[in-house]
């Protein structure tokens, strides 16, 4: 026992680090073992329930990328293809027609386009659109309510809290199946 | 006038009739005679499901190979080179989501909440660097996780901090990462992704908050080595837990040898090197002994003193419950005491539902942060009390060591070590000392 203590190889010490250290790893594995099992076979993403949206413009402002990942989108089939559109033109246009001066969106990501007399065709520019749902707004009071805000998943960086559905003040966003990523308000038939 | 004068009355009298209802088909969709097709609705996919195993692929063999260049080849170049991938991997590529630090949140979510659904990838995360750590120490932190990264880079003059200052600031990741999981078990908040400072760069966009907070830690940063991972980051918490039993560590020279130099103490930024324990240091005296039965005695009062303190965090702390903050504020509406509507209350109100189910989950949810209170304040002092006894225990060192729960196993130390240059000349391979 004349040997200095620093030269033995199994001290106490280590002892109750492999201990410790085999407690870990037994745990950890049963720890990964039931989170593994608590994992769904499908991923989520957040998208906007269409119904609940109170089109504030928080969307506009909120997202953490510089130009929002919610945009507005048509449903065509619900659109009444109105001449006097009230999501497209401002509540005083001086004509009916795709003068900037007579548009509702701040950015003209509305295209306009005649189809027949007296209907028009109402797309989204998304390159444009900024989310900020003033054409919602109005097109819900007014009109059909065939213009909606959804997240566009080419954009979305699908963060781990979004922090549009943190400041959305009517409970909106919500964690859908990645199979099923859009709440829409007319399902797109297959076709 | 124009037409508008006289549609726009017509048009707000129909829509007043027709009750503001919601998808009411005000103006049927026409009959077109032009042959005219209702196009589809475009809807972009999300990332495919693949890209996050490629994901945790590429975090096991950074991880890997992290534990390769840092324990095995000891060659801080290596370590170097990896840590700039990482920063464009996890960092700029992936846009800093998902990260370790907070998967924590993601973890803890699933533990309390039985609907949430976890991703795979956040558990991956979150599991992965806490077992390389048990073997290899943190090796994550030194060249994976691309917080780390970016303020590794930017570390250009390096001064140490003392040691008393080192080790109170030191406290505050156990309150981030007390607090981070308290509002992630209530589902409020996943603060750590709203306030993780460097996002921002990342993502090349971002609050003015986050990017101040970013911008202020990385100038720190040039002069205090890694100050969000020292003094903030909440996942080093469980990393210096699990740091502390690793297999193997970074030892400064090879084989653990020694000359008492002291420039590894220097070359460290991080102030993981220990002192070795004098030759004359006096042994374990009386007053030594007592004061570790008293911190030993003390312990409990300690953690039931920190644990009431903590149960005065539930007012503050339930404010950030979306519930919380919804009731508080029909309350304040009801009573009159302020004016006007808000948006959430506007929306509350106009779905026509009753204040009392509100009110009724509000209150419960304030129950349960005076419950979350008491356990982290109780954990809190358990920290403190380990850490009292933890410094009152004599330890013997015989040669300058690397902390194992505070090194970041970077490597630094490898470069001053003398005898490390010396066996690096031996095996002709010292072109980066």
């Amino acid at each position: 026992m004349d040997k200095p203590k620093k030269e033995t190889k199994i001290t106490r010490r280590s002892v109750l680090r492999d201990g410790v250290r085999s407690f870990f790893v037994l745990s950890m594995g049963g720890a990964s073992g039931y989170l593994v099992s608590r994992v769904q076979a499908e991923d989520y993403v957040w998208q906007i329930d269409p119904h609940k949206c109170i089109s504030c413009g928080n969307c506009a402002s909120h997202c953490v990328l510089e130009e929002s990942a919610s945009k507005c989108v048509q449903s065509y089939p619900m659109c009444g293809y109105c001449k006097l559109c009230t999501g497209f033109f401002n509540a005083a246009p001086s004509a009916l027609d795709t003068g900037a001066e007579n548009q509702l969106c701040p950015t003209g990501a509305i295209i306009r386009t005649f189809v027949e007399d007296p209907y028009f065709d109402y797309t989204i520019d998304e390159s444009l659109c900024i989310g900020c749902a003033k054409c919602v707004k109005w097109c819900e009071a007014f009109g059909n309510a065939s213009l909606y805000l959804q997240v566009r998943h080419d954009r979305c960086l699908n963060c781990n809290e979004c922090s549009i559905a943190l400041a959305c003040p009517a409970d909106a966003f919500v964690r859908v199946p990645k199979s099923k990523p859009y709440r829409l308000k007319i399902e797109n038939k297959p076709e | 006038m124009n037409i508008m004068a006289r549609i726009i009355p017509v048009l707000i009298l129909l829509a007043s009739l027709s009750g503001w209802a919601q998808d009411v088909q005000r103006f049927p969709p026409p009959d077109f005679e032009s042959g005219y097709t209702f196009p589809m609705t475009q809807t972009p996919a999300p990332r495919g499901v693949v890209m996050s195993y490629v994901d945790i692929a590429v975090l096991f063999a950074a991880l890997s190979l992290a534990s390769y260049f840092s324990i095995h080849k000891r060659n801080r170049q290596g370590v170097f080179y990896l840590t700039i991938f990482s920063l464009l991997y996890f960092g700029f590529y992936r846009e800093g989501c998902i990260c370790a630090i907070g998967a924590i949140q993601n973890v803890t979510l699933a533990l309390f909440d039985p609907n949430y659904s976890l991703p795979l990838a956040a558990v991956a995360f979150f599991l992965l660097p806490l077992f390389f750590t048990l073997f290899f120490g943190r090796v994550f932190c030194a060249g994976v996780c691309p917080l780390g990264a970016i303020q590794d880079l930017v570390l250009i003059k390096p001064m140490q901090v003392p040691r008393w200052l080192h080790q109170a600031l030191g406290m505050l990741t156990y309150v981030y990462f007390g607090a981070a999981v308290l509002f992630a078990a209530m589902g409020s908040a996943f603060i750590i992704c709203k306030y993780d400072p460097f996002v921002s760069f990342f993502r090349l966009t971002g609050s003015i908050t986050v990017v101040t907070l970013g911008v202020c830690l990385l100038i720190i940063g040039m002069f205090i080595g890694r100050p969000y991972c020292l003094y903030l980051c909440p996942y080093s918490v469980l990393l210096k837990a699990f740091g502390q039993f690793s297999q193997w560590r970074v030892t400064v020279g090879p084989g653990g040898d020694c000359v008492q130099c002291d420039s590894c103490e220097d070359a460290c930024p991080f102030n993981a090197i220990t002192k070795p324990t004098p030759d004359d240091a006096p042994p374990p005296s009386e007053v030594d002994k007592k004061r570790l039965v008293l911190f030993s005695v003390l312990a409990p009062v300690v953690i039931l003193v920190a644990a009431w303190a903590g149960s005065f965090s539930a007012t503050p702390f339930s404010q950030m419950d979306y519930t919380v903050r919804l009731a508080e504020r029909i309350a304040l509406e009801d009573a009159g005491a302020v004016e006007g509507f808000i948006d959430a209350s506007q929306s509350f109100r106009d779905s026509g539902q009753p204040a009392a189910p509100l009110f009724e989950s509000a209150r419960r949810i304030r129950e349960q942060y005076v419950w979350g209170g008491w356990i982290l304040g109780a954990f809190l002092g358990f920290v403190i009390a380990l850490k009292l006894i933890w410094h009152s225990v004599q330890q013997t060192r015989i040669a300058y060591e690397a902390d194992r729960s505070d090194c970041l196993a970077c490597g630094r130390c490898y470069c001053s070590c003398p005898l490390e240059r010396k066996r690096l000349k031996q095996l002709k391979s010292a072109s980066f000392v």
